[in-house]
């Protein structure tokens, strides 16, 4: 139950739905986007998260998108985790979002929704990040498309008003080379004690994580100690030294736990892609 | 479309047109047991975690809790008085696939539209699916025999 009234938009067009976020910012309203809406409806009954306007974007045809187009593999935002699993266009995506939440709440858990949510561990950017896709975002100044490596920093930085519409992915990185490994405290649902993502580009490893720090992230000074002519273990030990901080130390694993488990991890993911 | 603190909703669910007065903010779980009394879809965590109240959207299985009700407007709903005498409901009774009954309609709904979208389905991808449902009772291997069952006979009669 939301504890809350608000009241629900349904735009058709990138354009109402900014139209709509500044008309009701101006009757001082605190209006929030909406794509899958799970952790909206789950934080809202924590008291965790508060809007009065809702503005649903996922009749947006830009939000719906599932296509190659110049080369590139364009998301849209709205696009639910089990329809890109199903599509499988770009595996390592599959493979990330397949262990989000469960079978029946990625049906309605969205890209978008998981990259800009606020629950930190936002495992479908992994890919991205190591894929440098670009990000297609809506404002009041117009549509734009960036790196997401301008975009995300530890989460989506996204200014009043903006929304993500696309996701684009260069096509040569879809079929790349990957690992991909999520470790939990115990089975197989829930939030990671560590995950790690990895593609080889160029014969060099691109390494992103999620679970290890309270963000999401893809590290130059750690890919470049993991990519040193030195033996698998003297690399990982290194890269673990260039971890951004602070690691996680929380009720699914002390920080001490989760570094032991990542270095295992780091291990796995190596081995898997160098074959040693 | 924009909508006032209560607002007129059309649901189509089991085939049956409904017109309902309810929030915006009102999750289709509450809008199915407090406006329609149909209680067949169960409140349990109310968190997106135990699927007991799973019910269908499209076809597709979605958990009520986390999902507005105004969203299901121009969709079909099923929920599980919406399913007579199907083969999975058959299989749970053959199998003995619950105790306390309380997550079998979630249960349910999930491994129907398992059945129906995936007749060939490989145990991961039962063990996927049926992941999304939790029974306090531990059911599991009933559940699963049970799900088999239903799809053995669609190829038998295939």
């Amino acid at each position: 139950m939301v504890p809350f009234d608000f009241t629900y938009h349904q735009p058709s067009s990138i354009h109402e739905a900014i139209q709509l976020f500044q008309t009701l910012q101006q009757q001082g309203k605190k209006p929030m986007y909406y794509a899958g809406g799970t952790e909206i409806i789950t934080l809202s009954r924590l008291h965790l998260v508060f809007t009065d306007a809702v503005i649903d974007i996922k009749q947006i045809p830009e939000c719906q998108v599932l296509d190659i187009q110049q080369q590139q593999l364009v998301l849209g935002a709205g696009v639910s985790l089990t329809t890109i699993e199903e599509a499988n266009p770009f595996p390592l995506l599959t493979k990330t979002a397949s262990e989000v939440a469960d079978r029946t709440a990625r049906n309605q858990i969205t890209l978008g929704g998981n990259i800009c949510g606020q629950i930190f561990y936002r495992e479908a950017v992994l890919p991205l990040l190591l894929a440098d896709s670009e990000v297609v975002i809506a404002g009041k100044d117009g549509v734009q498309q960036r790196s997401i490596h301008q975009v995300f920093q530890q989460h989506m930085q996204l200014q009043p008003g903006e929304f993500l519409i696309q996701v684009k992915t260069e096509q040569t990185y879809l079929s790349l080379p990957y690992a991909h490994i999520k470790r939990r405290k115990q089975g197989e649902v829930g939030y990671p004690l560590v995950t790690v993502a990895a593609l080889k580009k160029d014969g060099q490893l691109r390494v992103a994580f999620s679970g290890v720090c309270p963000f999401p992230f893809r590290s130059q000074a750690v890919e470049e100690r993991l990519n040193q002519q030195l033996p698998v273990n003297t690399r990982i030990d290194e890269a673990l030294q260039h971890l951004p901080r602070p690691i996680l130390d929380d009720i699914e694993g002390s920080a001490q736990y989760r570094l032991f488990v990542l270095k295992h991890t780091l291990f796995d993911i190596i081995t898997e892609l160098e074959g040693e | 479309m924009a909508t006032t603190q209560q607002c007129e909703m059309l649901l189509t669910v089991n085939g049956e047109a409904h017109s309902v007065i309810a929030r915006p903010a009102d999750t289709l779980l509450f809008v199915l047991r407090n406006k329609l009394r149909l209680t067949g879809a169960k409140p349990g965590c109310l968190n997106g975690d135990c699927g007991a109240c799973t019910v269908l959207i499209d076809g597709g299985p979605i958990k009520s809790c986390m999902m507005l009700a105004i969203e299901t407007v121009g969709k079909t709903i099923t929920t599980i008085e919406g399913l007579k005498h199907s083969p999975i409901q058959q299989a749970f009774v053959e199998h003995f696939a619950f105790q306390c009954g309380y997550c079998t309609p979630g249960f349910i709904m999930n491994a129907h539209a398992l059945t129906e979208k995936y007749p060939d389905a490989s145990d991961d991808v039962i063990q996927e699916w049926l992941e999304s449902n939790i029974c306090r009772c531990t059911s599991y291997r009933e559940i699963e025999q049970a799900v088999k069952s239903v799809l053995l006979k669609k190829h038998r009669n295939d």
